[in-house]
């Protein structure tokens, strides 16, 4: 046991910081998802955007003060793409979620297409900013820095994601918005604004996840339908509008992306797949459907 | 109750009419022209089949592509191994499509809603999987190649006018096949399914099997469609059977106006014109304008090119509705309902 735990520590680490990147990027999707019913397909495309906004203006090798501008303007450019998708499903908050699903789908297409005719079709890797561009000893195993400070940022983020969610009175009204949408605008709070600081926030949260994302994944076209299948997948695993459903569907999926392929190679991908049709014929709705903790 | 797939008398003239057009249509197109029609059936069969899926039913498939997909592959490997003759590779692709929809489409037809659509997208995403991975079948990222024209009598059918009405003839029986299920009482059940399951259910049909029946329906008609394309391309790819593909089918059936088999096949031949036609021309940007169509699409067409009619020729339907005193219930959204 403890020589497979050793030979394989470097996947579990792997699957872990993938899984509190998935985080980041799924949390959006699923309130937004659970909120306000809009299957968002463009939520990749977004984080596509923040991947190359961190090589863009932090540079291949970005020093500390140009990452940190690359987050700001993935912030910044985040708040205004989720704003434009907010106000442009609105015309759609009767149609059917297949309606929704297409529009996003357009926007992505566009997107993506506009993305890739701006900076080519090349990889566009980045480094992690100096000081975590190394590698540490974990267990005897060297291992780069830059993952183990995700894997700390996704657990900050988790945890002020619950803080802010389950102890807030914004939180309360994104709670009651996920269970009684109807009753929320019944006692005077406009769900249109709900929806729409929701949207930025999780569509912000996505770019900044690019961002993130940038020294592990690069900024390469196609990445963006691959992050939103997994984000996808994180959700509905782990119940719509949930937070700890996705932080805990998010490290499954992580461990299954790292670990998984590490010891099954080929069959990753249906081990993915295989794990998220057993959850939805087990428990339809999602882990934890239900409970917005 | 409006029947969406209606066809009468008038739209009978307008089918034969349609159809004499379509047979007659390589004697005056140029060969460029007529493999674009051909191209234009092959997926507006895949079209006209999710189309029941998604109009008549009411499951928004995302992974339809998935069958299509199979199809292809086993047509093109059933006729580059075992025997190119006419109609086999074509039994094949439907009997492996079919087969592959009831595998499959036993979890499927369990979601609801959202999840259906995000089920369907994993299934799809699977069988791309698998298609990219299995070398010694597939011939992997490559594609499957080198698949011999069918043969018909002893000669292969090379020349484009005869590949078109052998298509042609396919698709023909495929749309009846599906014409055939929607005009039926299990077609009108279906239909009810797409209006209030919960009602359905209480009237004592068996929805559940009534839905994986149809999944596994249009899965074989979408196996179809795939062995037409191995027989048209005589090249299948990953590509075939991945989400966009999935996707510009979705697209033609709402551009056709969901639950309308014709309106489809509309849609599919203007997708098909703008992915095939337009796209070159434009440095290969074809997705940006296929992204702005499903913008407009969205926005401008909720009902597709069969709802502009419809709209005008339903008002007494509405009326009717209107005067049994039962205020018509609100038509439930694709998939809507219990998704919490």
């Amino acid at each position: 046991m403890s020589a497979w735990f050793d030979a394989n520590l470097v996947s579990i680490l792997n699957g872990a910081a993938i899984g509190c990147l998935l985080f980041i990027l799924a949390i959006g999707l699923s309130l937004v998802f659970g909120m306000m019913d809009v299957l968002n397909l463009a939520h990749g495309a977004i984080f596509l955007g923040g991947a190359y906004v961190g090589w863009k203006v932090g540079g291949a090798a970005p020093t500390w003060a140009s990452f940190l501008l690359a987050l700001g303007v993935a912030v910044l450019l985040g708040l205004v793409a989720g704003g434009v998708l907010s106000a442009m499903t609105e015309p759609l908050r009767n149609r059917s979620h297949l309606d929704q699903a297409l529009l996003t789908l357009g926007i992505a297409l566009v997107v993506a297409e506009l993305l890739s005719m701006a900076f080519g079709n090349d990889v566009r890797g980045v480094n992690a900013p100096p000081g975590l561009d190394g590698s540490v000893s974990v267990f005897g195993n060297a291992y780069p820095t830059y993952r183990l400070m995700l894997i700390g940022v996704g657990a900050v983020l988790a945890a002020g994601m619950w803080l802010l969610v389950s102890r807030t009175m914004i939180g309360a009204v994104i709670r009651g918005t996920v269970a009684d949408r109807e009753m929320i605008s019944a006692i005077g709070i406009d769900n249109r604004k709900v929806k729409l600081a929701v949207f930025a926030a999780g569509s912000a949260l996505a770019a900044v996840a690019g961002v993130l994302g940038g020294p592990i994944y690069g900024a390469r076209p196609g990445l963006d339908a691959t992050v939103l299948i997994l984000a996808l997948v994180v959700v509905v695993i782990g119940g719509l509008g949930s937070v700890r459903g996705a932080l805990v569907g998010a490290l499954i999926i992580g461990q299954i992306e790292s670990l998984g392929r590490a010891l099954f190679a080929d069959a990753a991908s249906f081990v993915l797949f295989g794990a998220l049709a057993i959850v939805l014929v087990l428990r339809p709705q999602g882990l934890f459907a239900g409970a917005t903790r | 109750m409006t029947d969406r797939v209606s066809w009468p008398p008038r739209g009978m003239l307008f089918g034969v009419a349609a159809a004499l057009l379509l047979a007659a249509a390589p004697l005056f197109l140029a060969p460029y022209a007529t493999t674009t029609l051909t191209r234009m059936l092959v997926f507006g069969l895949l079209a006209a089949s999710l189309a029941l899926l998604v109009g008549v039913t009411g499951l928004p498939s995302l992974g339809h592509a998935a069958y299509f997909g199979v199809g292809a592959y086993a047509a093109g490997w059933f006729a580059k191994n075992i025997s190119a003759g006419a109609p086999l590779s074509l039994l094949v692709a439907a009997a492996a499509g079919g087969l592959v929809a009831a595998a499959t489409g036993w979890v499927a037809v369990r979601a609801r809603g959202v999840f259906f659509l995000v089920l369907t997208l994993a299934i799809g995403e699977i069988v791309h999987q698998a298609a990219d991975r299995w070398d010694s079948v597939t011939g992997g990222s490559n594609g499957l190649y080198g698949i011999p024209a069918t043969m018909f009598g002893g000669e292969p059918i090379s020349n484009v006018g005869l590949l078109y009405w052998y298509v042609l003839l396919a698709f023909g029986i495929g749309l009846a096949v599906l014409w055939l299920v929607a005009r039926s009482p299990y077609g009108t059940a279906l239909r009810g399914i797409h209006d209030n399951e919960p009602r359905m259910r209480a009237l004592g049909y068996p929805t559940s099997l009534y839905k994986y029946a149809v999944f596994v329906i249009a899965g074989t008609i979408a196996g179809l469609a795939g062995g037409l394309l191995a027989t048209q391309q005589r090249l299948v790819t990953p590509e075939d059977l991945g989400f966009t593909t999935a996707a510009l089918a979705l697209l033609a059936v709402i551009i056709g106006g969901a639950g309308s088999l014709w309106g489809a096949c509309l849609g599919a031949a203007l997708v098909i014109l703008v992915r095939d036609t337009l796209g070159p021309t434009l440095d290969g940007h074809g997705p940006l304008v296929l992204g702005l169509l499903f913008i407009l699409v969205v926005y401008l067409m909720p009902c597709g090119i069969a709802g502009i009619r419809l709209r005008r020729g339903q008002r007494p339907a509405a009326g009717d509705s209107g005067g049994t005193g039962k205020p018509a219930p609100e038509p439930v959204s694709v998939g809507g309902g219990a998704s919490r």
